[in-house]
């Protein structure tokens, strides 16, 4: 329990962890947790420690730029190498390995690309630089999909013609139908992304308990906030429940941000299918610029190659996105891909299971080497 | 990417485009309040800011809970705030 201390209320956590030993009475259970910002809070904090060790938390596909397949970002690079163009992205994506080079590399090499703090940033540089095409890189789920819906509307409201979107928004649910009916992995419920919920609300997830019989426990983002929803979860299988319930009912509304989900619905609609790393193509689950916004996308003002680029073969960032496999048990794990040096995305984000892991996860991982020695010397 | 900041509302600078000051962490910096504005949005209002955005309003003693959290969180958080500091929006 060695960060037990730093969590809002320890004592509180404590409880809670004994409450759930006591629900679970034992019984092996697997909880997803979807999103990359739970992942981290779980390696950071040493959740895994406070929990009882038959409840198994698996990494899921929520860390947007793990995602993002391999060719996406060559389009990217491909966009940021035209000349003229300035390229603007959240510093995350820098450092993604595209399959010649990164977007860090491109720089070196005279592209300009530059960090932004938001997509608003972006629409800046364009009205500073008139003569210039300013293009920014768009990522992540529905947390960050309103916020370029937005920057679209007032791109469009001033005019502002220099300024395109690389859309690459994608979208939770079906990453979770896919994870639900692929035959790899059992699980026994979810927690459910906290931000991606402030926008989409309770709603979207009601098919995971109705068709699935699964719980889903939507959750803040502090220790305390996924003790309790996993709390939450053994609760509803031991009372033979699966609900929708909402953990983080200080952010989350049940029906979600409606002004949010408007301005998306107004720039945006469903891709046909999309590439996701290590989850193959899902269909509906990105967003691309409707039509009316043609003139601020830049998939059609610029020749990307468009390919798909198969990942490196030591790596298994699908099998981490999946959740079949821990981040340690990738056999590059540490040796040839760390941080410094990524070979998949699950190393380069703060949110990857990879990196997580490989920061923070070595407690852990030594606590479970010990766990299994005494293990094999019980006679 | 994924992570809310709390920041308090100072002043609407731009009515007609949603845009607050707002105080991170003693960061002074604008945002955009388009999403949050039919909840009302004053003054002294706390929000949760995401890449320029506030995402949802939240209460005072919500915002303070979860800024002590964030600061536990070391780098993750400092690396957002320098990302902050470095936005300009208008
Ligand atoms: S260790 Fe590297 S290559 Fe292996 S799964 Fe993680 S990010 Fe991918």
């Amino acid at each position: 329990m060695k960060f037990v201390d730093e969590y809002r209320d320890p004592e509180l956590a404590k409880r809670i962890a004994a409450e759930i030993a006591r629900l679970s009475e034992g019984r092996p259970l697997k909880f997803m947790e979807v999103c990359g910002g739970h992942t981290h809070t779980i390696y950071k904090h040493g959740i895994e420690d406070v929990l009882p060790r038959s409840i198994d938390l698996v990494h899921g596909p929520g860390c947007p730029v793990c995602v993002l397949p391999m060719g996406r970002i060559d389009d990217a690079i491909a966009i940021a190498r035209t000349e003229g163009v300035i390229f603007t992205t959240f510093g995350d994506m820098m450092r993604v390995p595209g399959s010649k080079g990164s977007l860090l590399d491109a720089k070196a090499e005279g592209a300009d690309v530059r960090f932004v703090y938001s997509p608003l940033d972006a629409l800046k540089l364009a009205r500073q630089y008139p003569d210039r095409q300013v293009v920014f890189f768009a990522i992540g789920f529905e947390t960050t999909a309103p916020s370029t819906a937005v920057t679209l509307l007032r791109a469009r409201a001033e005019g502002v013609k220099n300024f395109s979107v690389f859309c690459n928004h994608v979208t939770i649910i079906p990453a979770i139908k896919a994870i639900l009916d692929s035959p790899d992995l059992r699980l026994d419920g979810f927690i459910g992304p906290g931000h991606v919920s402030m926008v989409i609300g309770m709603r979207p997830y009601t098919f995971i308990a109705r068709d699935h019989h699964k719980p889903v426990v939507i959750a803040g983002f502090e220790p305390l906030d996924i003790i309790q929803a996993v709390y939450m979860l053994v609760k509803q299988i031991s009372e033979g429940r699966a609900e929708v319930e909402n953990q983080y009912t200080r952010v989350v509304r049940p029906e979600g941000n409606m002004r949010a989900l408007e301005a998306m619905a107004r720039t945006m609609e469903l891709r046909p299918f999309f590439e996701w790393r290590g989850l193959g193509f899902i269909t509906h689950s990105a967003l691309k610029l409707r039509p009316e916004f043609a003139d601020w996308d830049a998939e059609l003002r610029y020749e990307v190659p468009g390919l798909r680029v198969a990942d490196p073969k030591a790596c298994q960032c699908g099998e981490v996105l999946k959740g079949v496999i821990k981040p340690w048990e990738c056999k590059v794990f540490g040796t040839a891909c760390t941080p410094e040096t990524p070979i998949g995305t699950c190393m380069v984000s703060p949110e990857g299971a990879c990196a997580a892991y490989y920061n923070y996860g070595r407690f852990s991982m030594a606590a479970e080497r010990d766990h299994l020695r005494s293990l094999s010397q019980t006679p | 990417m994924c992570l809310g900041i709390p920041g308090q509302v100072l002043e609407i600078v731009d009515d007609a485009n949603s845009i607050a000051r707002v105080d991170v962490s003693g960061v002074k910096r604008n945002v955009s309040v388009a999403l949050v504005r039919s909840e009302g949005i004053a003054p002294g209002d706390w929000v949760l800011i995401h890449v320029g955005f506030a995402m949802s309003k939240i209460d005072e003693a919500e915002a303070r809970e979860t800024l002590k959290a964030l600061q536990l969180m070391g780098d993750v958080y400092t690396d957002e705030l320098k990302l902050l500091h470095s936005s300009q929006i208008e």
